[in-house]
């Protein structure tokens, strides 16, 4: 039985280490409902240039003329993925459920024949991936000295994923991040970004516009934009995920630590006991001897 | 009168939604003037300054890019960039002005004339500060 000296000592690291766990999760709570704000402000946008693409690359859809942006390069041999994770740990399986989609996902490429290249946004990302699949990273994009993630950092994303395109490098995109769904669960997405692809409302017709300049100009100008607010949402989801994800982990990591010291609370008081009744034992004994 | 109503977005937020009576936009091709009952038009934005004018006030926004979606009833701007004119800054139209000449000079040669008009575009916003 370890003695009271070494209890009393494990107890009190316990407690600072819940003390600790306890600041992250309120430090993660304040900051999930910043980032859940950016989420809900970013979305008026998103939806409406999701709409009107939407609208645009239907018309242009099988015409010949249709962007490579849009119609792909005609090939699907090299595939880009970009792996969004975010810039710390701790924060449960956040980044290891995003690396474990990605890692299924360019295994199954791979076995299929297909050249695979990977972009990792966010570090812990590239260590989780560094392993088994670090020889086919081409870029990694920091964004540990970015406090609040803006558009430009999404719209540098996609310009330099759009540059590595018309470069040849790849044949499709697909961008790999979190879905925010409730703090308790965030569904690890897979989206495709190049050839892009616009989820249509059925029924939602918009009206016969006129388009100004003309219609392939337009068309041709809100790609590189459309394919950055697509990233934008990305960003902005896995921002309010990981904080989710690290705000249960914390509430968990805080609980536990309670437990355990609940438990050792009980086994330290039973020591005291058992050392207080063996030295009435033998008090009494020696009482009893004379 | 007759109002439309107008919503000026950016990615990062929505910076206005109010009924207005007239807008004036930098279209790519053009400034006009949309009010209500306008047809439906698509056009993309220069550089430029939007105004808005509800009842007896007009609001003013600077604009870097994005489009315009009109309807008969709605006008919605989806602006890359926009902040109210007040908070225009003097470095912040200078950044503008540098990033369309750096992307002028890097253009390909059927591109030149469309860079050298924004180098324009967002030289005229320099009256703005």
């Amino acid at each position: 039985m370890p003695n009271l000296k070494d209890l009393k000592t494990r107890i009190d690291s316990v407690k600072s280490t819940r003390k600790i766990t306890k600041a992250m999760q309120m430090v993660a709570a304040a900051k999930l409902r910043r980032a859940q704000e950016a989420a809900e402000a970013g979305r008026p946008y998103a939806d409406r240039m999701n709409a009107v693409m939407a609208n645009l690359a239907g018309a242009s859809a099988g015409s010949d003329s249709a962007p490579k942006l849009l119609a792909g390069s005609g090939d699907d041999q090299v595939h880009l993925l970009v792996v969004a994770t975010a810039e710390r740990g701790l924060c449960g399986g956040f980044n290891s459920s995003i690396a474990k989609l990605a890692r299924a996902k360019a295994e199954e490429l791979q076995a299929a024949g297909k050249t695979v290249k990977i972009l990792t946004v966010g570090k812990k990302g590239r260590e989780q991936l560094q392993r088994d699949l670090g020889d086919l990273m081409i870029d990694h994009i920091d964004l540990s000295e970015v406090k609040k993630v803006g558009y430009a950092n999404a719209s540098d994303i996609a310009t330099d994923v759009i540059a590595r395109f018309n470069a040849g490098e790849f044949d499709v995109a697909t961008i790999f991040y979190n879905k925010f769904q409730s703090v308790m669960s965030q569904i690890p997405t897979a989206l495709q970004l190049i050839p892009a692809s616009f989820e249509t409302e059925e029924g939602a017709d918009a009206p016969l516009y006129d388009y100004e300049p003309g219609e392939e100009e337009i068309l041709a100008d809100l790609l590189p934009r459309a394919l950055s607010t697509q990233v934008f949402t990305a960003l902005l989801e896995n921002g309010a995920s990981e904080q989710g994800a690290r705000m249960s982990a914390m509430d968990n990591a805080t609980r536990n630590a309670g437990d355990m010291i609940d438990k050792l609370t009980i086994e330290f008081n039973r020591s005291r006991q058992a050392a207080i009744t063996n030295e009435l034992i033998e008090i009494i004994s020696g009482a009893e001897a004379l | 009168m007759a109002t439309i109503q107008f919503d000026l977005v950016s990615p990062e937020r929505k910076l206005a939604s109010i009924e207005a009576s007239e807008i004036q936009i930098p279209g790519a091709d053009g400034d006009f003037t949309a009010m209500a009952d306008h047809a439906p038009v698509l056009t993309t934005l220069r550089p430029g300054v939007l105004r808005v004018v509800a009842g007896n006030e007009t609001s003013e926004y600077l604009v870097t890019g994005g489009f315009v979606e009109l309807s008969a009833t709605n006008a919605s701007v989806l602006a890359e960039q926009a902040l109210p004119v007040a908070d225009v800054t003097r470095e912040l139209v200078d950044g503008l002005v540098e990033a369309a000449t750096t992307a002028a000079e890097t253009a390909d040669p059927s591109e030149k004339d469309a860079a050298h008009k924004r180098i324009a575009d967002t030289k005229a916003l320099l009256e703005l500060v």
